[in-house]
């Protein structure tokens, strides 16, 4: 599990953020977790539970956006979003290498007072 | 109408877009300058614990050492086991003790390299922590990604781990001379790789008793032909 690492990473530039932009409390933050990141969202809420204690984030939501995978065809550059791990082409029928969302693991934006 | 609200601070919204790998990416992508201008093949393998990286680098280290200058970096959570494993076979060991760090991150690898000449080296391997989750998300600025696959741990590992075998460059099935007391299903496993990580080249081979090992070292030597042409993983 990394999830507690990029929490606290996702923490300090939503305070840094907050600080700089003369703020005092956060009240929510939202974040982007791509399909195929490997992060888990439940894992993610659960460092966020565990850590939020004691910063400006104490009272803040968490709203996580899941981002579907989206990949492009090797042969006919179709651009796709399949249903599972296995990302055939529709057209083609064959398996795809080329992923282009579906990575992110992003703090998109925090709301602070 | 005055309420309450209106003598409290006004909410701002501030839009960050942050990544939250960017630091592990400045990271690896310094490592991976480094070791183009050095013209170091570097190789990250990543498994579950147990798939048998620690035994194909026994091998590979005995074999090789004395034709290319080779040296391994080793992530464990706690031990130096792989390290003393490894030693004694003409290759400079490097251990990370990770702690309670599920994988290894560029900026450790950085900082191992720090104990190596790198300028020297034609080869470094990573061995990353045992864990196939994990790992697969931190680019260590590797030019090769080998993800290994025993054949005593079920054909739908590329199912069920889905990001680590699509990065990689390299699907090295391990063990093949259990494949057989395993009841493992050859054709299925290399289905389901291809299916789910249709760019990995796929190597069987056997540690134990040298079953395609001589396939595995012609894949590194291309590689170290073709080291610039290198894949760029996240
Ligand atoms: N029979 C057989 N056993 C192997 C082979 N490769 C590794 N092993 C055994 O599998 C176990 C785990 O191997 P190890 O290299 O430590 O895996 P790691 O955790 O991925 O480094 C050890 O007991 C090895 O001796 C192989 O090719 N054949
Ligand atoms: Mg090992
Ligand atoms: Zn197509």
């Amino acid at each position: 599990m990394h999830e507690a690492g990029l929490m606290e990473e996702a923490l300090r530039a939503a305070e840094q953020a907050a600080r700089e932009a003369g703020a005092e409390r956060i009240h929510r933050l939202r974040l982007r977790i791509g399909r195929l990141s490997g992060v888990e969202p439940e894992a993610l809420r659960l460092a966020f539970e565990a850590l939020r204690p004691g910063t400006i984030a104490e009272h803040a939501h968490l709203d996580l956006e899941i981002a579907p995978v989206l990949c492009r065809c090797r042969r006919c550059h179709v651009e796709f979003a399949p249903e599972d791990f296995v990302f055939l082409c529709p057209r083609c029928g064959i398996p795809s290498a080329e992923v282009l969302r579906g990575l992110e693991l992003e703090l998109l934006a925090v709301e602070a007072s | 109408m005055t309420s309450p609200q209106e003598t409290s601070p006004p909410l701002k919204v501030l839009h960050l877009g942050k990544d939250l790998l960017a630091s592990n990416r400045q990271h690896a992508a310094a490592n991976r300058a480094r070791f183009q201008a050095a013209g170091v093949l570097v190789v990250n393998l990543l498994s579950a614990p147990g798939s048998g990286k620690t035994a194909l680098l026994e091998r590979t280290l005995s074999d090789l050492a004395d034709r290319w200058p080779v040296a391994v970096i080793t992530g464990d959570l706690q031990t130096d086991n792989d390290a003393r494993r490894l030693a004694g076979r003409g290759a400079v060991i490097v251990p990370i003790a990770t702690g309670t760090l599920c994988h290894l991150e560029a900026s450790m690898i950085g900082r191992a390299c720090e104990e190596l000449d790198l300028t020297r080296l034609q080869l470094l391997f990573i061995e990353n922590v045992g864990n196939l989750v994990c790992p697969a998300s931190y680019d260590l600025g590797e030019t090769r990604r080998i993800v290994l696959l025993s054949t005593t741990e079920g054909e739908d590992k590329p199912l069920k781990y889905p990001l680590a075998f699509k990065s990689a460059d390299a699907v090295v099935i391990t063990k093949t001379d259990l494949a057989e007391p395993a009841g493992f299903r050859r054709e299925e496993a290399r289905a389901n790789v291809t299916a789910v990580a249709p760019q990995a080249d796929i190597i069987e081979l056997s540690a134990r008793t040298g079953q395609g090992m001589q396939e595995f070292y012609l894949w590194l030597e291309a590689a170290l032909v073709s080291r610039s042409a290198a894949a760029v993983h996240r």
